[in-house]
């Protein structure tokens, strides 16, 4: 048997996934999900955001349960019911922002949990010091291991996060975009080490959005989309355009909302805004009616150029001109005074006050137009919140209801209403439909087609590409902090702007 | 078909204010079981003396918490906007040796009325500064500031005090408004109402319950986070000032050691109140009733000839008690729940 299967040219997986399901309330993050992972092999995990990619990982890790399917690990049967068992049958994930000790030395993180220790329980400093520094040599990293964690950049993090996973002996690696934060040269030697791990018959998932680096390093791909499996194989028989269109998937025109209205005059106009650290030179001009969309990868900047719209943070440079006033806007109320208003992307943490009701929470940037003289008057209030509860149509029990009780959908129909109750002029939606149900997901769009053919100004973030390119009139891209191009519906085409924001060359086809 | 009887269920949907009647909030409060509970130790007092329910005994019973109160009012607001103020007593301190100073180079009863409360809204500007322009926790900040303030009281002061007030002066804390009712109840009652309206009835109190919930939030609504902080730490400076003005008159002298270990009876008062030590809860209504049992607790003590020790110790008790109370409840809950469900 075993003999047969050394024979047989297929090498099996090291690790199989199969029929995994995974719900949370409302939404259906994984349908039936298959993936294998063979040794010595990099699997490259492709999909939007969204797409049931963090889930995945998040199962794989003990972290999720599954709700159906199975998993097999040499081919028997495992539960991976915590993330101490999952490191214990040799699973590891170095993550995005890979999550150590920044007070701890290199040492340290790499043998936390598994110190080696003498007859007194004490741990063995010396010795640790000396296997950290054989792990890191291993794989070629120069690093003193005595050295705090926080002194490091992210390139070395990930190389103490690998040498943790060889020092537990993992059979498994898996890394979530581990090359969002670093410089070329450094990615250069992140290809090298996985190739040290390939070569040592380690099973490496690797999830990217960067199709360049995905066919420089993987040798098979998995393509999930709204939390199904779309296609698996290996990359060389599968041209880049192909696996764009698998990810990217379906027709994206018609069931969007179109526009009705006409485009009024220019409301905003943004000229050469710049910041510190996170973007530059970004001009670009919206009118009533208008619905602009920006998108990009994570880390392209469009979040924080919305936030310093909005007052978050202050521009360095540029201007900002609203209905022909030139403002400089340096705190949130200002924008909000002169409307321009924000829904943000972290809903939990940044859109809704969870712990207060309903209906204040959506007279909380109006108070002062609500209040006489600083005194509330409840039933203006409350007269407030139901108008725009039923315009959006939210479902509550009362609107005394606290926010935390409802769901993502309709936390983000009172984000919205508490800012339509301000009567703004521009409103701007970060990943308005990041992790709600299908259901909330048309109404909010629907709503938003409402507003601007209402004569209000819309910006939308979003990493959706169909989302962004049904809803939006024009279309901006950004990488790396730059407007790197824009598009016209017409001219618009879900290749176009991955290969935009991804920075891949153009492929003479 | 379908997209019309959804619209009409959508048209339908009605949104009431408030599912549970009045009543039954009420019902459920915290402050119906503190008034119980208030209920409950005044008849034991009747109890443990005759003289007790005699007017001017229970007027002399209210000294007991007026002062204290009066903080734990500003107090409540900065606790639930997430922070805090530790040293509140030591503003005291400082705010009662600048008006002995200022009597001991011959102002009168007006300046002093100035002085105290100005010197408090100085203190609370130090604090307010630290904390919202400097970033610094509350607590640590303001436990800084309680060993700072005390101890300029100390350097002025050493092992002398400063008496000799002007004996119109002493109305402010001994005086009778009418009858039995002194000038501190008045104080603490017109406060008590001031602060009732401020933190349920206006804006200001709205964003100071949104910044405790969420500052992140509160801030991406258009609330001005720091400005609004920074008026609440000036506020329980100012609220210490006039205890100050208070209880110096009433002393009648003024000792480095002035409301030493105040801090943690206001505390106390403002969490046995129903402030949600962590932030984001609480109501002036509950703290008003706080201030009564402390001050009746500590006058039943003292008609018992308990030491004050035994004091001290229930009061952290108390605190203690309230604060772990709810968390051992529910923790107690969740574990007969498991096995009822097992």
């Amino acid at each position: 048997m075993n003999e047969t299967a050394q024979h047989s040219d297929s090498i099996k997986p090291l690790l199989e996934l199969s029929g995994i399901s995974k719900n949370f309330p409302g939404v259906r993050a994984l349908s039936q999900v298959s993936l294998e992972l063979y040794p010595g092999q990099v699997t490259a995990l492709v999909g939007e955001n969204g797409a049931g990619k963090s889930t995945i990982v998040k199962i794989l890790t003990g972290i999720y349960q599954p709700d159906d399917g199975r998993i097999d690990i040499n081919q028997k049967q495992t539960r991976l019911s915590s993330p101490q068992v999952a490191s214990q049958v040799g699973i590891t994930a170095i993550h995005q922002e890979t999550v150590m000790f920044d007070n701890l030395s290199v040492a340290e993180n790499i043998f936390i949990g598994h110190a080696p220790k003498n007859m007194w329980g004490l741990i063995q400093t010396k010795k640790m010091h000396q296997d950290a520094k054989q792990l890191l040599e291993r794989i070629g990293a120069n690093l003193d291991p005595s050295i705090e964690l926080k002194n490091l950049g992210i390139a070395s993090k990930h190389l103490v996060g690998i040498a943790r996973a060889l020092s537990v002996n993992t059979q498994v690696v898996i890394m979530d975009e581990p090359t969002a934060a670093l410089s070329y040269k450094e990615i250069e030697e992140l290809y090298v080490l996985i190739e040290r791990l390939k070569a040592e018959g380690k099973a490496i998932l690797f999830i990217s959005h960067k199709f360049d680096e995905i066919y420089r390093i993987a040798d098979r791909y998995t393509v999930f989309r709204d939390g199904e499996m779309i296609g698996k194989g290996l990359l060389n028989e599968l041209k880049e355009a192909e696996l764009v269109k698998m990810m990217v998937g379906r027709d994206v025109t018609g069931i969007f909302p179109q526009r009705t209205g006409t485009l009024g005059e220019t409301v905003l106009e943004v000229k050469h805004y710049s910041h510190p650290t996170e973007f530059d030179e970004i001009s670009f001009s919206l009118r009533r009616g208008e619905i602009l969309g920006f998108y990009g990868l994570v880390g392209a900047g469009r979040s924080e150029l919305m936030q310093c719209l909005f007052g978050i943070s202050e521009s360095s440079n540029g201007a900002l001109t609203l209905d022909n006033r030139t403002l400089h806007i340096k705190n949130p109320t200002q924008a909000i005074d002169n409307g321009i208003v924000y829904v943000p992307e972290d809903r939990g943490g940044q859109g809704v006050v969870t712990g207060l009701p309903i209906f204040e929470n959506i007279t909380l940037p109006s108070l002062n137009k609500l209040s006489n003289r600083g005194f509330l008057s409840l039933a203006k209030e409350f007269s407030i919140a139901r108008s725009y509860s039923e315009k959006l149509e939210l479902r509550a029990a009362s609107l005394d209801q606290h926010v935390e009780l409802l769901s993502g959908g309709n936390q983000q129909k009172v984000v919205i209403a508490k800012w339509l109750a301000t009567q703004p002029k521009v409103i701007i939606l970060d990943e308005p439909t990041k992790g709600i149900d299908i259901g909330s997901k048309a109404a909010v769009h629907a709503f938003m087609r409402e507003l601007a053919d209402d004569g209000l100004a819309v910006i939308i973030v979003s990493s959706e590409i169909p989302e962004v390119i049904g809803m939006s009139d024009r279309i901006i891209v950004m990488r790396e902090g730059l407007m790197v191009a824009e598009y016209s519906k017409a001219t618009v085409s879900p290749e176009l702007i991955v290969r935009d924001a991804a920075g891949i060359a153009e492929h003479v086809a | 078909m379908n997209s019309e009887t959804q619209s009409v269920s959508a048209a339908s949907q009605s949104y009431p204010d408030r599912l549970q009647s009045k009543l039954r909030r009420v019902l459920v409060s915290w402050e119906l079981l503190l008034l119980c509970v208030a209920v409950f130790i005044f008849w034991l007092n009747t109890q443990a003396s005759p003289y007790f329910l005699d007017p001017w005994n229970l007027s002399d019973a209210t000294f007991n918490f007026t002062e204290k109160a009066l903080i734990a009012f500003a107090m409540a607001l900065l606790i639930i906007s997430g922070e805090i103020d530790l040293s509140v007593a030591s503003i005291i301190a400082l705010s009662s040796t600048a008006m002995g100073y200022a009597v001991s180079i011959g102002m009168g009863t007006t300046e002093l009325l100035i002085i105290g409360p100005l010197v408090g809204l100085a203190c609370g500007a130090f604090n307010g500064l630290l904390v919202t322009r400097f970033g610094l926790p509350s607590i640590v900040a303001t436990i800084g500031t309680m060993s700072l303030f005390r101890g300029i009281s100390y350097i002025i002061l050493g092992d002398k005090a400063y008496s000799g007030y002007p004996s119109d002066f002493a109305f402010f804390g001994q005086g009778y408004v009418y009858w039995v009712i002194t000038f501190e109840v008045v104080l603490f009652a017109v406060f008590a109402i001031i602060y009732t309206l401020l933190l349920h009835r206006t804006s200001f109190g709205r964003s100071v319950f949104a910044i405790g919930n969420n500052p992140t939030a509160a801030l991406f609504s258009g609330i001005r986070v720091n400005r609004i902080k920074f008026i609440l730490f000036l506020l329980t400076g100012l609220m210490a000032g006039i205890a100050a003005v208070c209880l110096t008159s009433r002393l009648g002298s003024t000792r480095p050691s002035i409301a030493l270990g105040w801090e943690l009876e206001i505390v106390t008062m403002v969490v046995l109140g129903g402030v949600n030590i962590l932030g984001g809860s609480g109501s002036i209504p509950g703290v008003v009733l706080a201030a009564f049992i402390m001050g009746l607790v500590t006058f039943g003590f003292g008609l018992l000839n308990v030491p004050g020790i035994v004091m001290s110790i229930f009061i952290g008790l108390l605190l203690i008690g309230v604060i772990g109370l709810p968390r051992v409840w529910t923790k107690g809950l969740h574990f007969w729940k498991s096995i009822v469900s097992r």
